[in-house]
């Protein structure tokens, strides 16, 4: 590279990307953290106790005193909601764990192992990635039970073929990378050539995928409690809150309405990171 | 059209231009001011980041956003005023006035459209000629720049073609609206030498016949001296020296000149030196290596290095040395252990390379390493100085504190300063990541370097700087050379011996000193004759 264009490049990788860019990535990190704050302190986020029966105050639309108004019980709204973002969000992370640690391993077994090994785990994935997730996850539940880690485990299984094939890809991409091969004159042996270089290398694209599939993660997760293989009530979560509103959805619109549209922004917000911080790769590549 | 004998088809007057982004400003081009006459070539030399292609984009309005030219700037490309001029004056000039001949043929035409219709674009663009005529005028534009068959050609696609001819193609496209004025950016430096000087004859051609204006970017003196009637000097965004050619190099007038003329390399080759009788450390025995092309049934084999042999003593460089295709790079692979041969030997140190054990294949990567043409891609993107540079030393299981003292003596040694050493490898100009790729190469004492086109990709100060850097290791440390170039003049600076070869095959092999003064084959005649300024006596009576 000329001295200009390694200049150019450094402007490039330096400069401001555009206001409507940064205020996205703004108020999507803003969501992600109140998100987390009230997974880890509920406590402090929210006004009441999420089993507290206001008696007399059954379906009560939302107000100053019960912002996101009241269940049929007489419960608060808002502080089971708040509530559920604990189990929600432990749930999504654990799914996210599962897919990324177990796609990271087998894309880099794929991309570096031997046509043999190759060819089998392709087939594989082609193989799950051929059934809709959401069965796949079901046929998992089933296997194991119910329960909200059994659905995190079976979301993050699921997940595995596509993290997998992103890894492979890119592992093929770096291994065939001329610093790879001067490692190998180095006298690096396969394995540390795999560790040192072709891991941390080829996992950069897969790092950015991991937001966009935590958002994923929260609608799988939902959709599961909304079926009811999740959490048994009277815990909430996410998809549990949705389904226990479902019946009144012509008396009692917030029921469903509010805790559908704290997902969708949850998982809007992770997808605005994800389309950052693409972008901030596709500008340095 | 044709200017005027008076009328100069490019003026540029005090011109500046700087790169603006949010974060700074950075002059590229400033005060500069030149002619090129009517039917003249003028050369526009300097190295990378002399603002030479800032220049030649500007010439044809094709500056990048990010550019500013400053007040009072002026280029005037047939009397006609391009500064400031609106975009579709600019497009409208584009091809008739002035035409662009682009660095790298192979990437500047679009590979699904016939050759044909892409120089019948240009004619029809500026209505040059009736729809009806096109395709006669296309196939007088081939032969124009001298492709045979030009009916055939016209009707192939650019994968068709060979480097060379897309030059030509390229050319006949600058030349098609009949323009005063050609700018050509680095026009050759992507192809063979015996190609690139066809190319520059009809570059010259064209501007004799039909009274057309060159200018001519480069970075290569050498080339400038040969075919340009006027040379403008740049450094670092300002004139540095204008004048005729002939001038300039008689009697240069500055220092910076003087320096750029010193370090352009010439084809002097070094004394034969003493020694070289012991058993030699590398030797490739009839070795061939085919490969499988294309598949479908239509797989074909292709030899890309075919019964070549060749010894190299224990403290000697051997050069290889042949265009592209020739095989030199799959010779430094099998030579590495990184290939295996289809058939023959290839023996490193008494033992064939392709019989290696574990212990023997570790001991071979301790005693070797590779010196590639493009560093920044051999270097770990996430990885400092340091890091690159240590592991050798760590593969091989050294002390981390032997490690630590060692890289900086290397450091040293290849001359870069231990600031560097926290720096990100890919941080650091195209010459000092030469020089960290040296370094690396000799950490762990090998007795053989593999340097693979080491110097093409850097200026001509920075590589007289590199070749003298791997002179004096080698005087130091007694280590050999496998030495890949298609560049005469450098090999001629270090090799003891040279195979030339082509298309897989040996040419003419012996010490460097009777191949380049009394070569025995027309092919080898025919190099030599090609490098740029090889012709000029200065350059090859010296030794004799």
């Amino acid at each position: 590279m000329t001295r200009r264009a390694r200049r150019a490049d450094r402007a490039r990788r330096h400069a401001p990307r555009p206001l409507g860019a940064r205020i996205g990535l703004g108020l999507s990190l803003l969501v992600l953290a109140v998100a987390v704050v009230a997974a880890l302190f509920p406590g402090l986020v929210a006004p009441h106790d999420p089993y507290e029966i206001f008696q007399g105050h059954n379906l009560e639309a939302p107000s100053g005193a019960h912002l996101f108004g009241t269940d049929n019980l007489g419960r608060d709204l808002f502080s089971r909601v708040v509530h559920g973002a604990h189990v929600s969000l432990v749930a999504a992370l654990v799914a996210l764990g599962i897919s990324f640690t177990g796609g990271t391993l087998l894309g880099l077994l794929s991309g570096s192992g031997g046509r043999v090994v190759d060819a089998t785990l392709m087939r594989a994935t082609d193989l799950m990635m051929s059934i809709p997730s959401l069965m796949l996850s079901l046929a998992v539940v089933a296997a194991l039970g119910f329960g909200t880690i059994n659905v995190a485990i079976a979301v993050g299984v699921a997940g595995i073929a596509a993290v997998t094939r992103l890894m492979r890809s890119s592992v093929l991409v770096v291994a065939r990378s001329a610093y790879v091969e001067a490692a190998a004159l180095s006298g690096a042996s396969r394995t540390s050539a795999l560790v040192r270089h072709v891991l941390p290398n080829a996992f950069t694209p897969v790092a950015a995928y991991v937001a966009l599939d935590f958002g994923a993660s929260i609608i799988a997760i939902s959709s599961l409690s909304f079926l009811g293989l999740g959490v048994k009530p009277p815990q909430p979560e996410w998809g549990s809150l949705v389904a226990e509103g479902r019946s009144f959805l012509d008396t009692a619109w917030w029921l469903t309405t509010l805790p559908g549209l704290v997902v969708t922004a949850v998982v809007v917000a992770a997808n605005g990171v994800f389309l950052y911080f693409q972008g901030a790769t596709r500008a340095a590549a | 059209m044709t200017a005027d004998a008076e009328r100069p088809a490019l003026a540029v007057r005090g011109l500046g231009i700087a790169y603006e982004t949010h974060h700074y400003s950075e002059t590229a081009v400033e005060d500069v001011s030149f002619d090129v006459g009517a039917g003249r070539i003028v050369a526009v030399v300097g190295e990378s980041g002399s603002g030479k292609t800032t220049i030649a984009r500007a010439a044809v309005g094709l500056l990048p956003a990010t550019a500013r030219v400053a007040e009072g700037s002026g280029i005037a490309i047939d009397g006609i005023e391009v500064v400031g001029a609106p975009e579709p004056v600019l497009q409208a000039m584009r091809g008739s006035v002035v035409g662009f001949v682009p660095q790298d043929p192979g990437r500047s035409l679009h590979p699904l459209k016939r050759i044909g219709a892409q120089i019948g674009e240009v004619l029809l663009e500026h209505r040059i000629c009736a729809k009806g005529e096109v395709d006669e005028r296309v196939e007088a534009l081939l032969t124009r720049v001298g492709i045979d068959e030009p009916a055939t050609r016209a009707r192939q696609f650019p994968h068709e073609f060979s480097g060379g001819m897309l030059q030509r193609v390229l050319i006949a496209i600058a030349i098609a609206g009949r323009p005063a004025l050609v700018v050509a950016d680095e026009p050759t430096s992507a192809l063979d030498v015996t190609v690139q000087a066809q190319v520059l004859a009809l570059l010259e051609e064209i501007v004799e016949q039909d009274g057309v204006s060159v200018l001519l970017i480069t970075h290569d003196l050498e080339l400038a001296a040969a075919h340009a009637d006027d040379v403008v000097v740049l450094h670092d965004g300002r004139l540095v020296e204008q004048g005729p050619t002939a001038r300039f190099f008689e009697a240069p007038s500055t220092d910076y000149t003087r320096t750029l003329l010193a370090a352009s390399p010439k084809l002097a080759p070094r004394p034969p030196r003493p020694g070289g009788d012991g058993p030699p450390i590398l030797t490739v025995e009839d070795v061939r290596r085919d490969i499988r092309l294309g598949g479908w049934g239509r797989s074909r084999v292709f030899s890309a290095v075919d019964g070549v042999s060749f010894a190299l003593g224990a403290g000697r460089t051997v050069a290889l040395v042949g265009e592209s295709g020739a095989g030199k790079t799959s010779l430094a692979r099998l030579a590495l252990g990184l290939e295996r041969p289809t058939d023959g030997r290839v023996v490193f140190d008494g033992v064939d390379v392709a019989r290696l054990d574990r212990a023997g294949r570790r001991a071979l990567r301790r005693a070797t390493h590779l010196v590639s043409q493009h560093p920044a891609a051999s270097f770990d993107p996430r990885w400092s100085v340091e890091q690159v540079i240590a592991e050798p030393l760590r593969n091989a299981g050294h002390e981390r504190s032997a490690i630590t003292a060692r890289v900086r003596e290397l450091l040293d040694q290849v001359g870069l300063s231990a600031t560097a050493l926290r720096k990100g490898a890919l941080e650091l100009s195209g010459g000092q990541q030469q020089r960290v790729a040296i370094a690396r190469a000799i950490g762990l004492r090998p007795r053989l370097v593999v340097c693979d086109e080491p110097t093409s990709a850097l200026d001509v100060t920075v590589q007289a700087r590199i070749i003298a850097l791997l002179r004096e290791l080698q005087d130091e440390t007694g280590v050999s050379y496998l030495f890949i170039s298609h560049d005469l003049a450098v090999v001629s600076e270090l090799a003891d011996e040279i195979v030339v070869l082509r298309r897989g095959r040996v040419v003419e092999a012996g010490r460097a000193h009777d191949v380049l003064t009394a070569p025995r084959e027309a092919y080898t005649r025919a190099l030599i004759a090609a490098v740029p300024g090889g012709q000029r006596p200065s350059a090859v009576n010296a030794p004799r």
